[in-house]
């Protein structure tokens, strides 16, 4: 298993350089560079531009201002950013990273809190008027783009019912201890729902079919003949083979999550790394563009790292030797 | 063997809902019994209602679409179908167990051996963690397993299909039931590993002195394990005498078709012999005797009307008209 998972984590690095070069080129290809985008003073004369392209290096060839950036990652300097003088990369990131994790994983546990027993109920009363309710959220669910998902709960839960805060992470900069963290809860609370509503309509539908199918099999019916109670047979023989798929599926939603909270953040205007990258991608702000890229890469790796040492512990018929 | 019944099946009527229309008559009114320390085999093709028969005694017909819609069902002078699934579930593992045609899916794949084995005692017997798993390694030594404290450990996906089925017996046999019912235990196992598996349920049978109900396609178990024996055809009973007499006398002649498909090893004949046609759709019986269509004896009176379960001779019944006193009888083998 060790051996398993330090082979998986060198496989990382020619991935992740692929990834780069890929993304560099990508942002590269698009028009402009940081200093085109600004509505700029018209006395600033052009050869004082021009002077600041040369200092940031953007006049170099592509593949020799690929290599500056690489040469001084792989000694751990991310940089300073282009659009935001003055400020390193590593200090944007930083001041970013934690207002997503939060978002992503109260999207996640919505996801497992709601999923979940709603599948098992489907699947334990399939065609009742709860499953049929279900069914018909989870379509809604995952036919429903994000940003319209977005824009509907801030129109009804902020707008017209004024429950919950439509942006930001605070109300006010006064708050201190408990009140604090209920706050941040309370902004937490639309952007996460709206996150997590295309992964929980998939996990309850996922687990439901699963749960059906496993109902089906042989083994419930030793389960049964053994003369198991219902609740046994349910949550103990049929729930631990039907969520071997689903927790393996978790592995890979962490990252997907991540990804996924960069159009959320617009929307509520939730100062997250995807608000940040949005705003990068805007402003050529390559060095930004290109640590986000790479944090977001290297959680989807190991997302599926993950994913895959979920399974073998969930499932003993898996084994990596 | 005493003559007490240990089971006592009466009436007992199986059926299928397959849409608004049709009903399929799975098992159409069996009776049987079943003596204490007895073993009773049920023979038929594929389709001939014998599994339902298993799983209506189990009452673990998938429900809708399957129903019991009449007969009585006593084990041990209790009516099975008179009790609430509560109780059901309190007497299934404990007082009826049942083994399984396919070793290599009934058991839990993501379950330790030791934990499924002794799921029954913990269950029926209310037994500690401790005790239990003292209990199950004694059970699996007394299957046959050599290592039975590493087995205990062990996973389904590590052992094979015979062992398996080891473990499946070693699970029936743990409360020690009255009753044991094998649904074709041996159908999915190698030649040479059906012989022991049916050795070690004859073996079982006698240290705890448990009935059985051998459900087979396979006269060759019929011949090495039952006392009685039970064909059945289409959801009826066509036959039932001890195994002794229906090998020697066969009456009815599905029975004689059945014996006549066996490979016998003092004939030297090139092809087997067969049944024509198939067992008819259970939504779809025929007229008459069921198996007319496909009988070289059929004649008219056989469409009038389904034949009665007659006695001829000793503890022996058939269901055909050439039996019922005016007929001649089939020159058998």
């Amino acid at each position: 298993m060790y051996k398993y998972i330090t082979r998986r984590v060198l496989q990382f690095i020619p991935m992740l350089f692929l990834v780069t070069i890929v993304v560099y080129g990508l942002a590269q290809a698009a028009p402009g560079d940081p200093l085109s985008g600004e509505i700029l003073d018209p006395d600033i004369p052009a050869e004082v531009l021009e002077e600041r392209r040369e200092a940031l290096g953007l006049n170099d060839p592509i593949p020799v201002q690929y290599w500056n950036w690489l040469s001084s990652v792989a000694v751990g300097d991310f940089g300073q950013s282009m659009h935001y003088t003055g400020r390193s990369v590593a200090d944007l990131v930083t001041s970013r990273i934690m207002n997503t994790l939060y978002l992503s994983l109260f999207a996640l546990g919505v996801t497992i809190l709601v999923a979940i027993p709603i599948g098992i109920y489907s699947s334990k009363k399939p065609y009742s008027l709860l499953d049929y309710s279900a069914t018909t959220f989870a379509f809604l669910g995952l036919a429903t783009p994000n940003f319209f998902a977005a824009l509907i709960a801030i129109y009804f839960f902020s707008f017209q019912l004024g429950w919950f805060p439509s942006q930001g992470t605070v109300s006010s900069v006064g708050l201190t201890g408990f009140e604090y963290f209920i706050d941040k809860i309370r902004h937490l609370i639309l952007p996460g729902f709206t996150l997590g509503l295309a992964s929980t309509a998939i996990y309850m539908r996922y687990l439901r079919t699963e749960m059906l199918e496993v109902m089906g099999s042989d083994f419930i019916r030793t389960a049964r003949a053994k003369g198991l109670g219902p609740s046994s047979v349910l949550y103990k023989h049929t729930l631990r083979n039907a969520l071997i798929p689903i927790i393996t599926l978790l592995g890979f939603e962490f990252g997907t999550l991540l990804s996924g909270a960069v159009i959320t953040e617009a929307v509520f205007n939730y100062p997250g790394l995807g608000t940040l990258f949005l705003n990068s991608i805007q402003n050529r702000d390559y060095p930004v563009i290109m640590a986000i890229n790479l944090i977001l890469a290297v959680t989807i790796l190991v997302g599926n790292l993950l994913a895959d040492i979920f399974y073998a512990i969930v499932d003993p018929r898996i084994r990596y030797d | 063997m005493s003559n007490e019944r240990i089971l006592d099946v009466k009436g007992l009527k199986t059926q299928f809902r397959i849409d608004k229309q049709k009903v399929a008559k799975a098992v159409d009114g069996i009776d049987f019994h079943i003596n204490k320390g007895e073993t009773l085999a049920i023979v038929g093709e594929s389709g001939s209602g014998k599994s339902i028969t298993a799983l209506s005694i189990m009452q673990l017909i998938p429900s809708p679409p399957g129903k019991i819609v009449e007969g009585s069902i006593e084990l041990d002078g209790v009516d099975l179908l008179g009790l609430s699934e509560k109780q059901m579930t309190a007497t299934r593992g404990n007082d009826v167990a049942m083994i399984f045609q396919e070793p290599m899916t009934s058991l839990n794949p993501v379950f330790t051996i030791g934990t499924q084995v002794s799921e029954p005692l913990r269950k029926h017997k209310k037994l500690g963690k401790k005790e239990a798993k003292k209990q199950t390694i004694e059970l699996l030594k007394l299957v046959g397993f050599p290592r039975a404290e590493d087995i205990f450990h062990e996973y389904p996906h590590q052992l094979s299909g015979g062992m398996r089925q080891r473990a499946m017996i070693a699970m029936a046999l743990s409360c020690a039931p009255k009753l044991i019912i094998a649904d074709e235990p041996t159908t999915a196992l190698d030649v040479t590993i059906q012989a022991q598996i049916l050795d070690l349920m004859l073996d079982m049978k006698k240290k705890t002195g448990s009935s059985i109900l051998m459900i087979t396609h396979d006269l060759g178990v019929v011949a090495e394990t039952a006392d009685r024996v039970a064909v059945m055809y289409a959801g009826q009973i066509v036959e039932t005498s001890t195994v002794k007499e229906l090998f020697v006398k066969p009456k009815h002649p599905y029975t004689v078709g059945l014996l006549n498909s066996m490979p016998k090893i003092d004939q030297d004949s090139e092809r087997l012999e067969s049944i024509p046609g198939m067992v008819p759709p259970a939504h779809n019986f025929p007229q008459g005797c069921r198996f007319a269509p496909r009988c070289k004896h059929a004649m008219d009176k056989c469409t009038e009307a389904v034949p009665d379960l007659i006695e001829d001779g000793l503890n022996h019944k058939v269901r055909c008209v050439l039996y019922d006193g005016s007929g001649k009888g089939v020159t058998h083998v």
